[in-house]
């Protein structure tokens, strides 16, 4: 039996128009299929384009060209299987942690009563049960990000994207919640599309990791499988002696890309 | 410093302005009173005006008309303000296309339109209303539309990915945001709801705060003058503390300057 592919871009071009009227192509010819269960990371250096492919997988941007199909059937409109964590802080702040979860079941006409329990639960189930009476402004950042994480999982997504989301996190935080995150899918084992800048962090959760070149007009030049036994405790799984041959090897690739994209972006500062 | 020594402080410099105003108003300095009391009266009388009139019970009908003035021209003024700049919001072409009139209407200042509305509506309290409802409108309208576009694209995009229809959309995140940006606001605008309605019992009315000065004035009685003014300013402390009571209830969403990041 093979198992279906949850998301798949097929040539996926990503171009904006800017604003003297030429074309910016931020992505080019992007292939790239992720299988149900499976955990894929895209990483590349700044400004490749790999949130800009989350967001096409979203629904949230539509491709100049290729197409997109979610469980085998292209799609239109937003990506109504995929939950999206966002880099930058998307909890409603007039909204305590506890609302903040609940909306998601609450948007689908599922009565309150219902809903706070549940919410209550996955409140309790990303470590902050004692948090649902305070507002977003009231919790640290890794607590924003745990909320955030509850608010989309409690809709039972079967694709989860997440954009680069522990990015603004201190080092340890990001450790505590990728193991979160790691526990959290080994109960059901959702498709994840999990886009970050860093290459440790990208091995040490997932399955695959796919490399993008330096943009603009970037594209996918690497694909690697990661055999890392689960479950993995992501501060284990850093000292094996297979994660470092990877590392090593991955890092010879990427090296050069996150190289040309400085020299890119310190051009582009200085043509400014 | 302790709230027990700044209170007696503020209460001090009270008391030093007011002994201050009586002596310089009774006792002669160097064979002459500096403030003369035809202009300046003192504060005995001052007191005794408002005491008169607290206790035949003629102010509260006044007092009851400001208040009901007040209340209408901010109702009114915020509910056309939400509603029109929400629609603003909604449709920039809209908004586009009526920006510089907006702008003209804004920039005239509202007590040139005092004397229109009395002739329009009369003496009577919808002419003070209408006055209000000029001052107040912009600012929540300005306010609201600000709010709606000025949500975060963010957390728009995450309310879309949640499944928030348009209308969803609306109620949990258009909504809260307009609305908080407004509430911000409702120190300035229910301090014009209540400048509206005095100005314009001031400038021709049968009752109200402003009416009461302005009778006091017609015949030289500085007491009254200052009396009307004193329980004024009682008036719009009292309402703006009630407006800072509703404000705490509103917004504990809202992080404070004070409570920094947790």
């Amino acid at each position: 039996m093979t198992t279906p592919t949850a998301v798949a871009l097929e040539d996926a071009k990503v171009a904006f128009r800017l604003g003297d009227g030429r074309v910016y192509t931020a992505v080019e010819k992007a292939h790239l299929a992720v299988a149900q269960g499976e955990f894929v990371a895209i990483v590349g250096p700044t400004g490749c384009g790999k949130s800009t492919l989350l967001n096409v997988a979203a629904g949230l941007l539509k491709p100049a060209a290729g197409s997109v199909k979610i469980f085998d059937r292209p799609l239109a409109g937003l990506n109504r299987d995929a939950g999206y964590l966002f880099q930058a802080d998307a909890l409603f702040p007039w909204k305590t942690a506890l609302d903040n979860v609940a909306i998601g079941l609450e948007i689908k006409g599922t009565p309150r009563s219902e809903v706070l329990p549940q919410a209550q639960k996955w409140l309790t189930s990303v470590g902050l049960g004692a948090f649902a009476g305070r507002y977003p402004h009231m919790l640290s950042g890794g607590q924003r990000k745990r909320v955030a994480l509850a608010q989309v999982l409690i809709r039972d997504p079967k694709i989860l994207l997440m954009d680069e989301p522990f990015g603004p996190l201190d080092a340890q935080t990001r450790q505590v919640m990728g193991n979160l995150l790691l526990d959290l899918w080994n109960a059901d084992r959702k498709a994840v599309l999990f886009v970050t800048h860093d290459l440790e962090e990208a091995i040490a959760l997932a399955d695959r990791v796919v490399i993008m070149s330096a943009g603009p007009s970037s594209r996918i030049i690497g694909d690697w499988r990661v055999q890392l036994a689960r479950p993995r405790d992501i501060f284990e799984v850093r000292m094996d002696k297979e994660f470092h041959a990877l590392h090593r090897e991955i890092w010879s690739v990427l090296k050069d890309e996150v190289m040309k994209g400085y020299a890119q972006s310190t051009h582009a500062a200085e043509a400014v | 410093m302790s709230r027990v020594t700044l209170l007696a402080l503020q209460v001090l410099v009270a008391v030093v302005c007011i002994a201050l105003w009586q002596l310089l108003s009774t006792v002669p300095v160097f064979g002459k009173i500096l403030l003369p009391p035809f202009f300046f009266s003192n504060p005995v009388d001052v007191f005794s005006q408002i005491v008169k009139w607290f206790a035949s019970g003629v102010i509260w009908k006044h007092l009851a008309i400001t208040l009901w003035e007040s209340i209408l021209a901010f109702v009114i003024g915020s509910v056309a303000g939400v509603l029109v700049g929400f629609w603003f919001a909604r449709q920039p072409l809209v908004a586009a296309v009526f920006d510089p009139y907006v702008k003209m209407a804004n920039a005239l200042p509202r007590v040139v339109l005092a004397p229109i509305f009395a002739l329009w509506l009369g003496l009577g309290i919808w002419s003070k209303v209408a006055l209000g409802v000029t001052l107040v409108f912009f600012i929540v309208f300005f306010n609201v539309y600000q709010g709606v576009k000025e949500v975060s694209r963010t957390v728009l995009d995450n309310g879309r990915m949640l499944g928030m229809s348009e209308g969803q959309l609306m109620r949990h995140v258009y909504w809260p945001s307009a609305l908080s940006w407004m509430f911000s606001s409702l120190h300035t605008s229910v301090g014009f709801a209540v400048v509206g309605a005095v100005v314009g019992e001031y400038l021709g009315s049968a009752a109200g705060l402003g009416y009461l000065i302005q009778q006091a004035e017609g015949i030289f009685d500085v007491a009254g003058v200052f009396a009307g003014m004193f329980v004024l300013s009682a008036f719009v402390i009292l309402i703006d503390s009630g407006v800072t009571l509703v404000e705490r209830r509103l917004l504990v969403w809202r992080p404070t300057a004070a409570d920094g990041r947790g």
